[in-house]
């Protein structure tokens, strides 16, 4: 069995130093005082802030994916594509391990982080708690290194660039919206506080 | 001052999700308590941390040499195949001038997995041997290690975009090839080798010839 010991104390998550939680200022942080690890931070409107970026996120998801990302010309020759044609021409070619991981990265698990903050905070922000909050909530967490938007977009750049020699590449539509949507879903982590967060549920849970 | 006390010390346990501290009065056999809060599994120490890192970074030892030495993808035009590995991906890059692109895919692809692989043996390595050694300098490593992974999945990424954009039959094509599977696998097998570490044994080494 165990027991909460009030939320008083705080363990540093590199060293395990206990050390006694105190109240802070805006933008401040508490760092380990043994490792320098970030303990705990505060952060101006975090709830509000998160969940507009991540509103923004899904309306950016949507676009990324519906409209033409990159169009190849070639002496005449005009070839459209969009953000899902990368996994398909993968698995046309036999390296489905590849189309899987690539398609996790930069397609499902970017959606399911946005879909499961907005989930956990939306009935945070009127003061009720979800189904499941605390599941959802840690698989938020969980899938956080495993949303690639951002890397994907510099493996974009790198494809073009090496292409610009031999063809004309179109930026389309869905590359200036997965270009922002990797602004969106920065913005969104910077932004939410998972402290704070679990707080938060621990006190919906008690009422 | 204050006082150098951890959470292990003080038969406390910190839930290593939502970071809740819990007093465990009883430790249920072959299972691990269960956070009040967010209803993760909570442990003193990340599970078999050390064999699970091992295992984990050996594997990814092994892959990252068919990941260099075979071709990561082939451009194929008029019928002439054109295999190109990491390394000479990277070269290609720089004869034809594109110096800042291919510096950012040799630190991805070349600089970035043996950092982490040779990082996290040096770190296994001091956590066998329990070295007291600049710890702290050590937390940094780790910090670093689990922090740069996901940047090499630049090469994966491209290879994915060429192969949608270039299908130009009998012009021009792009195969990927047996190297993208093999460096695909060591990005993820050193990510969650970075994961199953517990930075927190090297500081367990410290506190043991103190007490």
């Amino acid at each position: 069995m165990s027991i909460p010991t009030g939320h008083r104390l705080i363990a540093c998550q590199d060293c395990d130093l206990l050390h006694r939680q105190r109240l802070l200022r805006d933008g401040e942080r508490a760092k380990c005082t043994r490792c320098g690890a970030v303990l705990y931070r505060n952060k101006r409107n975090s709830l509000d802030r998160t969940l507009v970026f991540s509103l923004t996120g899904i309306i950016l998801f949507l676009m990324a994916n519906l409209f033409p990302f990159l169009t190849f010309q070639y002496e005449g020759r005009v070839q459209e594509s969009v953000l899902f044609t990368g996994v398909k021409e993968l698995l046309v070619q036999d390296m489905w391990m590849v189309a899987i991981l690539v398609l996790m990265v930069s397609i499902i698990i970017p959606l399911l982080k946005i879909i499961g903050t907005l989930y956990v905070l939306l009935p945070l922000k009127v003061n009720r708690r979800p189904w499941r909050a605390a599941f959802m909530f840690r698989l938020v967490e969980a899938l956080h290194p495993w949303a690639m938007v951002d890397v994907y977009m510099l493996g974009v750049i790198v494809a073009m660039v090496k292409l610009s020699d031999f063809a004309t590449i179109v930026p389309g539509a869905a590359l200036y919206s997965f270009a922002a949507l990797l602004i969106s879903m920065a913005a969104a982590s910077a932004a939410l506080n998972p402290h704070e967060v679990w707080e938060q549920l621990d006190v919906a849970d008690r009422i | 001052m204050m006082q150098m006390t951890t959470a292990d010390d003080s038969s406390l346990i910190n839930c290593t999700t939502c970071r809740l501290v819990s007093r465990v009065r009883r430790i249920p056999k072959q299972s691990f308590p269960i956070c009040p809060r967010c209803g993760a599994q909570m442990f003193r120490r990340k599970p078999n941390s050390l064999a699970r890192t091992w295992a984990l970074i050996i594997a990814a030892y092994i892959l990252y040499i068919p990941a260099n030495v075979y071709p990561i993808m082939t451009v194929i035009s008029f019928g002439k195949g054109e295999p190109d590995t990491i390394l000479s991906g990277v070269q290609s890059l720089m004869v034809s001038g594109m110096w800042p692109l291919a510096v950012l895919v040799f630190f991805a692809s070349v600089t970035v997995p043996l950092v982490k692989l040779l990082g996290l043996t040096f770190l296994l390595v001091s956590v066998h041997y329990q070295w007291r050694w600049r710890p702290k300098q050590r937390t940094i490593l780790y910090r670093l290690t689990e922090a740069v992974g996901r940047w090499s999945m630049i090469d994966i990424f491209m290879i994915s975009i060429l192969v949608a954009l270039v299908r130009l039959e009998a012009i021009a094509t792009i195969e990927p090839g047996t190297a993208a599977t093999s460096f695909a696998a060591v990005v993820v097998l050193t990510m969650v080798a970075a994961m199953s570490f517990d930075p927190r044994l090297m500081w367990d080494a410290m506190e043991q010839r103190d007490g």
